[in-house]
């Protein structure tokens, strides 16, 4: 394998590195059995807890979380975590996580697993229904007594956002304002 | 935040007040740390003892709800002292500028108060204006209507005794974090003030807020490495939700959303487009046309055209106030048919949540995407309810997590990271972005079916998102940075730059009022661009050493890590603090170096071209006196809602513009001392995303109450005890948790007590237990309508059933 003076100057480096850390050539490994992490594959995220923005890089194996840890390049934490992002783990290795649709039929006591296209259907149905019944065309304002153009829907509000990305949250809002709803907040307003 | 999370590092001076990063932001503090490293001061003003203020060099014990009186005599200390940045006071803020005749305070009361409608008319408070329509100014400050004579005057009222009095703070101490974080006002000294929910959540917290501005523009501490007023906000994408506009009263960007006398796009643009005579203002919100412009034809596509005013008709228009507690109490009466929550709790997360529950009981349908079930999911059978009573039709979606999908979001810096999916959806599962895109087109396809109400702003709102079965989100993130409609050819200064329809806008002075540009959310035009996503950058290069990390993701605005940075300058563009340069300008070269400027203009002395720093004003100057607050133009203390102190500064008790609910009692016998809300390390929020998961659950496992050695004693209260705390909206039962970390207050010769609690319980999760948002008051700021969750009264008891 052909190497250029460039690369070997900085291999040379990097072995120096590790010479000057653990003292001797050669012990390095030692006590350092290998990693149960190597050779998986890693993606790199941000925590999605407070809003320092960490970064962790989460390691899979088989389509499965098997690790998630401070992704020690990210400038602002530096590997480091808090108690809540050090169990991000635990929010993909979960038996409580939801994962079917359910529902919850008027004055009963009990779910019901639902397949997506029911319930997505029953939703824009009730969706459709309520803004229908409560659009508003126009609107009285008292102060002058005139009628203004609203074209808003009175019937339904939208809450939410603080914990979905950019691109859910503006899909969200342009979503919400297609439909006339005038009612849209969210966590920023506590 | 102005800054962000790293430049905490180059500070001298760090007050933290209202928040407590320690434990609620707790890797920020490696920067705070480090800032102290270097011989840096932390300063903690909060109720509570904290873990912040365990690590500070002075704590200053502060009542719930009286920051203003104490930034107030901070802002008295600094004028009275001389200890004010000269220089940046005359040239960047509104300090020199005349305010009209009218203009007057009498004891507590601004003038133009309506007591019918407990508003103000906010014309009164304009500034007074010469023949040419520029603001009239004193350059000296000396005349008697100057802000900087109106303010000094305003504030001498805030002596330290009367302010210690108020606040219950030992006076050595406050003395100590006056001369401490006064001592900013240097030009080579930077002071930073953090804060978070203990300023904000208050009837008062916008002019909190404002109190905070106001000392930092007075100490020049804004647009500096190591300053600015930097907000730490809760949820990791709460900045980003709210650049997005998920407001009643925004859409993206900050715009506004359009009100009902906004008849069409002329008198919108009318109506929120500022103007300014004076050339050396920038006056960045007149481009308002160019942005509103292009949000609609990012809506509507083909559909928007100039003849059919971009399809402006399409947006909804409001009358009146939508913000959460409105629409909650319109719920609770019934008012409301359907709510959808995307990751929302509003049984826990609310104010007065057994009246949230109640008013969930009210609706047709209820829709939840979650990853959990939460409490506002499962409302129809929480403890105490009989499902078959509760009429609403709920369905409960399940949604994937934040490593299970790709996206961006934002952090309180305005950083936006990528982020990557590491595995699939767990179970069946989906990404917000994939419900939000199944809600759009089955809705849409029973109006192209059915008809309806008003069908085009569905039907015709452009929607293209790729053909594959879920949205592909890069697609969505190039249409919110925004790309050319047409061929463009742009002239900008000496050169000219050519675009083919279709190229990506590379930032937002590109963006046109003609139809030619499509950009979803202008602040994040430059996020994708030709160069190709810059939020998923990875380049650790620091050039200036400040910590600005240009090439790690991307901030907006225009990937600006310091904004008002043009402060950090003297009006020859000189650093004020040659150490720690944010921008310069390079005569020679006619250019700034370091961070990306507020504007390309050259420095604010240039006759032709310069410009003042605060951009986004059509004055230019920052504001110690505000024209459109709607409870003053200078922050005045008054007494939270339910507060067992009388006002000492004037007559008036609490916010005169805030409307008070029934159920709110300053009833002392009955209900004698302080409850504040507060949040731990091992939780989040309403605790859908913690209390599940074993190992927090661990840490953290119960719901308790925090009370003073001293409470407990009188009360005969052990550690570990059950106790009911009950205010004027209910009770709730928790562990005693007693501590020396609370200790009561001296407030006007009385010894107050105080009761803390953390909010993140209720009946859903692995860990459950009351929520402390049982008590909290459903009555809110002035201007943002935010409840004061942070100061009630309540009164604690050993043992007993919750009321």
């Amino acid at each position: 394998m052909g190497i250029s003076r460039r690369q070997f100057l900085q291999r040379g480096a990097l072995a120096g590195a590790a010479i000057a850390l653990s003292g001797k050539p050669g012990e390095a490994s030692v006590d350092a059995p290998e990693l149960r992490t190597k050779g998986l594959k890693t993606t790199t995220t941000i925590c999605p807890f407070c809003s320092v923005g960490c970064g962790l890089i989460v390691h899979t194996k088989d389509g499965r979380v098997v690790n998630a840890e401070g992704d020690p390049q990210h400038p602002i934490n530096q590997g480091a975590l808090c108690p809540k992002g050090g169990a991000l783990f635990q929010i993909a290795n979960n038996e409580n996580r939801l994962q079917k649709v359910k529902y919850r039929a008027p004055g009963s006591d009990k779910w019901e697993e639902k397949s997506w296209d029911w319930a997505l259907d029953r939703i824009a149905q009730r969706m459709k229904e309520t803004r229908d019944k409560s659009f508003k065309k126009t609107e009285l304002n008292k102060k002058d007594s005139k009628e203004y153009v609203v074209n808003r829907t009175d019937g339904m509000a939208f809450f939410g956002g603080a914990g979905l990305d950019n691109e859910e949250c503006y899909l969200w809002t342009k979503f919400a304002r297609a439909m006339g709803v005038g009612q849209l907040e969210h966590q920023a307003r506590l | 935040m102005t800054n962000h999370w790293i430049d905490l590092k180059n500070s001298d001076v760090i007050l933290a007040i209202g928040c407590n990063p320690a434990e609620n932001h707790p890797v920020s503090f490696k920067w705070i740390e480090k800032a102290l490293d270097s011989g840096a001061k932390l300063i903690a003003v909060d109720p509570r003892y904290t873990r912040t203020a365990s690590k500070s060099d002075i704590y200053a014990q502060i009542r719930p709800g009286t920051d203003i009186a104490f930034l107030g005599g901070i802002i008295n200390f600094a004028l009275q002292n001389t200890m004010i940045h000269e220089e940046y006071v005359r040239e960047y803020t509104n300090a020199t500028f005349i305010v009209s005749e009218q203009f007057d305070f009498q004891d507590g009361m601004f003038c133009a108060f309506d007591d019918q409608e407990k508003t103000y008319d906010l014309k009164s408070w304009a500034y007074a204006t010469t023949a040419d329509g520029k603001p009239k100014r004193d350059m000296g400050m000396k005349d008697p209507k100057s802000v900087y004579q109106l303010m000094k005057n305003h504030y001498k009222r805030y002596d330290v005794d009367t302010v210690c009095a108020i606040t219950g703070t030992k006076k050595e101490d406050y003395l100590k974090v006056a001369k401490a974080f006064c001592g900013t006002g240097r030009a080579d000294k930077a002071g930073t003030i953090l804060y978070a929910m203990g300023i904000t959540q208050s009837t008062h917290g916008s002019q909190n807020v404002r109190a905070v501005a106001l000392l930092q523009m007075l100490l020049g501490n804004i647009g500096i490495a190591g300053g600015g007023v930097n907000a730490l906000r809760g949820e990791s994408n709460v900045q980003g939700s709210t650049d997005y506009g998920l407001l009643f009263h925004i859409l993206p960007g900050y715009l506004k959303s359009p009100e009902f006398d906004n008849v069409d796009l002329k008198a919108y643009n009318e109506k929120w487009t500022p103007k300014t005579k004076d050339p050396k203002s920038a006056n960045w919100w007149g481009n308002t046309p160019k942005y509103i412009t292009s949000l609609l034809k990012a809506w509507y596509g083909e559909n928007a055209t100039a003849e059919n005013d971009f399809c402006y008709d399409y947006l909804p228009k409001r009358m009146g106030n939508y913000s959460y507690v409105k629409i909650m109490e319109k719920m609770g009466k019934g008012e409301l048919e359907g709510l959808v929550c995307m990751g929302m709790n509003p049984a826990v997360g609310g104010p007065d949540s057994m009246a949230a529950r109640e008013a969930l009981g009210k609706l047709k349908w209820l829709v939840t995407a979650d990853l959990w079930e939460t409490e506002s999911s499962i409302f129809w059978k929480r403890p105490g309810v009989d499902p078959k009573k509760i009429q609403t039709e709920v369905f409960m979606l399940p949604a994937a997590s934040s490593i299970e999908k790709e996206g961006s979001i934002s952090n309180s810096g305005r950083w936006a990271q990528w982020r990557y999916a590491a595995i699939h959806p767990v179970g069946d599962s989906r990404s917000d972005l994939h419900i939000i895109d199944e809600f759009y087109k089955r809705v849409k396809a029973l109006y192209l079916k059915q008809g309806g109400a008003f069908p085009e702003p569905i039907t015709k709102l452009s929607w293209n998102y790729g053909n594959g079965h879920e949205p592909d989100v890069h697609l969505v993130a190039r249409e919110i940075n925004g790309y050319f409609t047409k061929d463009m050819t742009i002239v900008d200064k000496d050169k000219t730059l050519e675009f083919k329809k279709g190229d990506q806008v590379p930032m937002f002075k590109y963006l046109q009022d003609d139809g030619s540009t499509v950009s979803g959310c202008w602040i994040y035009c430059g996020s994708y661009t030709k160069d190709g996503n810059q939020m998923a950058r990875r380049d650790l290069a620091d050039p200036t050493g400040l910590g600005l990390f240009p090439k790690w993701s991307w901030c907006w605005p225009v990937n600006r890590r310091i904004i008002y940075n043009r402060a950090s300058v003297n009006p020859a563009g000189e650093p004020f603090n040659a150490k720690r340069p944010v921008i310069a300008w390079d005569p020679l070269e006619k250019k700034w170096r370091g961070d990306v400027p507020d504007g390309p203009w050259p420095p604010m002395k240039d006759d032709k071209e310069g410009k003042y720093p605060f951009i986004m004003l059509p004055e230019g100057h920052g504001r110690l006196y505000a024209l459109d607050m709607k409870d003053g133009p200078f922050p005045e203390h008054y007494e939270p809602v339910e507060s067992p102190a009388r006002n000492l500064l004037s007559r008036v008790q609490s916010n005169p513009v805030v409307k008070v609910p029934k159920n709110v009692s300053s009833d002392t016998a009955k209900f004698p001392y302080v409850g504040t809300t507060y949040r731990v390390t091992e939780h989040w929020q309403a605790g859908a995303m913690t209390r599940s998961l074993p190992w927090l659950v661990e840490l953290v496992p119960d719901m308790f109450v925090e009370l003073s050695e001293t409470l407990a004693q009188r009360k005969g209260i052990k550690q570990g005890d059950t106790v009911k705390v009950t205010t004027e909206r209910g009770s709730i039962e928790a562990v005693a948790l007693v501590t020396s970390r609370l200790k009561p207050f001296n407030v006007q010769g009385r010894m107050i007590e105080q009761v803390g609690m953390p909010w993140h319980f209720g009946y859903a999760g692995l860990a459950t237990g009351d929520s402390g948002n049982v008590l909290t008051p459903t009555v809110g700021c002035a201007n943002t309508g935010i409840p004061e969750f942070k100061a009630f009264l309540c009164n604690i008891e050993k043992g007993g059933k919750r009321a």
